[in-house]
């Protein structure tokens, strides 16, 4: 049946004009869908990286995050007695009692105000987060009004700059550091002091404890002990887990924007192919009539022309995949909903996302074609062989 | 020998509204192995009414035709397919050819509903535009060959599959002297060498000279000279 296929194309080929203007149509729709689902799964790489599988995160129980967070001096402790808790080359404990805060910073694009995560640091902070490199200058010292900033922050906000002073909490900060940490959440915070931000801030409980286990497999246990013990009132994740739930929300509030925006979308796209279609098959009615007494039956004229439209959808879906690949260079900075502060991170796309764009696409070829190309096949040999 | 298609009491009318015409009334007609008929007669007397009927292309109201034995007016739509398929070579006026397809697969189209191998079917293929001597033309498309050229691409497309019947509507009725005296001679040929059953619709006297039989049609009837009121053909 190569033939019949090499007619379907063909004939798609020769109305080079509405076949382009069609699939440009469901172009569109497939570069949309694509786009937000690789926005959704960009976002979700990115926190899901910023976690370490071995690392207990320490939040209040029923808090959200970090940010709604709050952990009294003594329960740090208790939690810092623990055995499970790794002891490090120079004989302390790898764990950091940490403060989160947002304040609010100017973009330097757009002038707006948005929100960005203070993270208060100490002990081994930076040891638990060996993804995080500093790039320029040096590290604050304990007792000043020092801080660094992620890369992105640097990036994406005004005043962040090395050597640049930043004036919040009442007070200036000196930003003597920048640092990366690849694409993951952290990039998007700036660190300093934790018990310089508490006085500043005026806040005298930690956010959140981290730390790194003796032994992975000691994690559950642990938690129980943790939960149940009711001086606590506190809730133990493991950090991949904890950012991966952070990532949820965001990605299927994208997914769900994705979805709804494409359905709106393609019922144009759709309506277009099924205009498209209706026209061929009234251009070769003739045509038609011809294939039916050569011997073709009803399901042949259908199966073409539904191979017709199957093929303009794929045209569509493999441009709009086309274009949105290059969306992959491409870093977005948007609000976390989770914690409210920026994030910043760059769309992705997957074999899903492939696989599944050029699926849709073919089935808006499919629900475009089927009615058109069902008439074709219901045509009356006779009548259509009149129509020349 | 028992004729190649028999037909018998065929009525065929056609609704249009609420009244229905009559093109076609209790019309018998045997078509012997090997004939070139060609059916005459003024238009609207139902020529090609009659012929579409043979060709399976459409369902008469009672009446049946037998070709070689089958009686075509019982097989259902999908039957009726395989069976143009298999028994009908087309010649069209406006030779139907299909336009993005190329010469060469345009004569192989009705081929792919056999189950001949790719190779069999090239061959079949080039024997066909030999005989209509167009072997030069294969790649060409429909639109860079003349009208004539055309029509020997479909009479090529016709014969492809070695079909029991050629039917023929009006097939020079489109083309100058020359190549309509050139598709005349290869039907004729096709009938005469070949030993095709081959029924053609013509207005024109010279090429139903061609023909070994003619036959006229009038007011639903058959007959073998022309009536009074049809002088064009005297
Ligand atoms: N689908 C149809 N619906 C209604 N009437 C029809 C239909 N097809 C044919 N007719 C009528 O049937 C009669 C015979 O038509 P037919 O096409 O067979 O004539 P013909 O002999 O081939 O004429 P011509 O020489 O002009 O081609 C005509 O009166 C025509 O109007
Ligand atoms: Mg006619």
């Amino acid at each position: 049946m190569d033939l019949m296929f090499f007619y379907s194309l063909r004939n798609l080929l020769t109305r080079r004009l509405t076949t382009g203007l069609t699939a440009a149509g469901m172009a569109l729709v497939v570069f949309v869908f694509a786009s937000i689902v690789m926005l959704a799964e960009g976002l979700k790489k990115t926190l899901v990286d910023t976690g370490s599988y071995d690392n207990v995160v320490v939040i209040r129980r029923s808090a959200v995050s970090e940010v709604q967070s709050g952990i009294e001096r003594l329960k740090a402790s208790i939690i810092e007695t623990q055995p499970e808790v790794a002891i490090g080359e120079d004989g302390r404990r790898l764990l950091a009692k940490e403060l989160v805060v947002l304040i609010t910073l100017e973009k330097k694009k757009s002038n707006s105000p948005a929100n960005v995560i203070i993270r208060g640091i100490s002990g081994s902070s930076l040891e638990l987060r060996p993804q995080v490199k500093l790039s320029a200058g040096r590290l604050p010292r304990p007792g000043s009004s020092e801080i660094i900033a992620g890369r992105s922050i640097v990036k994406g906000f005004k005043n962040v700059g090395l050597g640049e002073n930043l004036y919040f909490a009442m007070r200036p900060w000196t930003v003597v550091g920048i640092f990366d940490a690849g694409n993951t959440g952290y990039s998007s915070e700036i660190w300093g002091d934790v018990d310089q931000f508490m006085q500043a801030f005026r806040r005298p409980v930690y956010s959140s404890i981290l730390f790194k286990l003796r032994k992975s497999s000691e994690f559950e246990s642990l938690k129980k002990k943790i939960e149940s013990d009711p001086r606590l009132t506190l809730e133990a994740k493991r950090e991949a887990d904890y950012y991966r739930e952070q990532s949820e929300m965001m990605a299927k509030f994208l997914r769900i924007l994705g979805q709804s925006l494409t359905i709106v979308f393609s019922i144009g796209a759709i309506v277009g192919a099924m205009i498209t279609m209706y026209s061929a098959v009234a251009n070769r009615t003739g045509e038609i009539g011809t294939l039916r007494a050569l011997g073709f039956n009803r399901s042949s004229i259908l199966v073409a022309f539904l191979m017709e439209s199957l093929l303009l959808g794929l045209i569509g879906g493999f441009s709009g995949l086309f274009f949105a690949s290059f969306l992959q260079f491409i870093t977005v900075s948007t609000t976390n909903f989770q914690t409210f502060s920026e994030l910043a991170f760059s769309f992705k796309i997957t074999f899903e996302i492939i696989y599944k764009s050029l699926l849709f696409s073919l089935v808006m070829g499919f629900i475009g074609g089927i009615l058109p190309a069902f008439r074709a096949s219901r045509m009356n040999i006779v009548e259509a062989l009149r129509e020349q | 020998m028992a004729p190649v298609i028999e037909i018998k009491d065929l009525t065929k009318s056609y609704r249009r509204g609420s009244q229905s015409i009559v093109v076609l009334e209790n019309l018998s007609l045997d078509i012997e192995e090997s004939e070139f008929l060609a059916l005459m007669g003024p238009s609207g007397s139902g020529k090609s009414t009659l012929l579409n009927l043979i060709a399976g292309l459409d369902k008469a109201d009672s009446g049946s035709i037998r070709v070689r034995g089958t009686d075509i007016s019982s097989l259902s739509e999908n039957g009726l397919a395989k069976w143009r398929a298999e028994n009908v070579g087309f010649i069209f006026q406006f030779y139907n050819l299909i336009p993005v397809l190329t010469a060469f697969e345009n004569v192989e189209l009705p081929l792919i509903l056999t189950n001949l191998s790719r190779k069999e079917r090239k061959e079949h293929v080039t024997t066909a535009l030999r005989l209509v001597n167009l072997e030069d033309r294969m790649e060409h498309y429909p639109r860079q060959l003349s009208g004539g050229q055309q029509q020997r691409v479909a009479i090529a497309r016709a014969v492809v599959t070695d079909p029991t019947i050629l039917v023929a509507d009006e097939p020079t009725g489109d083309l100058d002297r020359r190549s309509a005296e050139e598709v005349l001679g290869l039907m004729e040929k096709l009938s005469s060498v070949i030993g095709k059953t081959v029924v053609m619709v013509t207005h024109d006297p010279r090429a139903a000279k061609k023909a070994g039989n003619i036959k006229y049609l009038e007011k639903g009837v058959l007959a073998n000279a022309p009536q009074a009121s049809f002088p064009e053909c005297i």
